[in-house]
């Protein structure tokens, strides 16, 4: 089944054509939706990762909380940072840490992945298993595990009702 | 110039001074690593409010905007994840205030371990 991939890539591709043309003229239309659906029928016919998307309205409120979290963690990390930066004596505690992840799909991780990645701080490095391993500016506390963990936690509960 | 254009122009500005926080970092911090994270991710903030800021002084293209922001967001922490893999691959030393590499313990000691968490 990779209808849902071949949809969802479908109308991704239009929306990107569409806002790029600023128009909403019937030949410019047509010609996208001809190209996004030759495009998403190439791309997809072999890939499956779209698939593990899920459309529901539970799935658009988590997205919605999701991006809150995102986007309140972004702005109070990049001061943080910005702090540790500006002070005189480069307040940093910097190290590698590994945490599990409950997640199971590959979309899934991804996102987790880059969520970590986008929020200053943090950074993922490698993913082996289960297993992130996160570059930190500053291990705060003396329990590296549970620090560690409660930077994927963050992120991973509302990603494990959008992808499982 | 409205006071949408003002408002645009201060956001705009908020922005730039976060990307000037990054310069700093860069040339402050220690090792390779550190310095992703502080110049990487100006990107993040920085060029979110400068495009915001943009937009918000130029209505029209709001949407070609919200475009270039899913962009960068998608671009960015790959790059950065890639940089900071293959540093680590190469064997690029951290800097000496590193307390703890524990993806370089896992590689030298041949996955034994068994952990469970929570």
């Amino acid at each position: 089944m990779k209808i849902k991939g071949i949809i969802v890539v479908f109308f991704v591709l239009l929306a990107i054509w569409l806002i790029l043309n600023g128009t909403a003229d019937m030949p410019v239309v047509l010609i996208g939706a001809g190209l996004s659906l030759f495009l998403s029928l190439v791309l997809c016919s072999k890939c499956s990762v779209f698939n593990e998307i899920r459309i529901s309205f539970r799935a658009l409120v988590y997205t919605f909380m999701y991006l809150g979290v995102f986007i309140s963690e972004l702005v109070k990390s990049n001061f943080d940072v910005a702090r540790r930066v500006l002070s005189p004596a480069l307040p940093i505690n910097p190290g590698i840490v590994k945490a599990e992840t409950r997640l199971k799909s590959r979309m899934g991780r991804m996102i987790l992945a880059n969520s970590i990645t986008l929020t200053p701080g943090t950074f993922t490095i490698d993913v082996i298993g289960d297993t992130f391993y996160i570059h930190c500016v500053h291990i705060e506390g003396d329990d590296t595990e549970k620090y560690a963990q409660s930077i994927v936690r963050k992120f991973e509960k509302y990603l494990e009702v959008l992808y499982g | 110039m409205g006071y949408l254009g003002i408002l645009g122009a201060l956001i705009t500005l908020t922005g730039a001074l976060f990307i000037l926080f990054a310069a700093v970092g860069l040339l402050r911090m220690p090792d390779i690593y550190n310095r992703i994270q502080a110049g990487t991710k100006a990107t993040t903030l920085g060029s979110m409010l400068t495009l915001l800021g943009i937009g918000l002084i130029h209505p029209a293209w709001l949407l070609k905007i919200a475009l270039l922001i899913i962009f960068v967001f998608v671009s960015n922490p790959v790059s950065s994840h890639v940089l900071g893999r293959a540093a680590h691959h190469i064997r690029v030393p951290l800097s000496s205030r590193t307390v703890k590499d524990q993806l370089a313990e896992s590689e030298s000691s041949s996955t034994n371990e068994q952990e469970v968490s929570e």
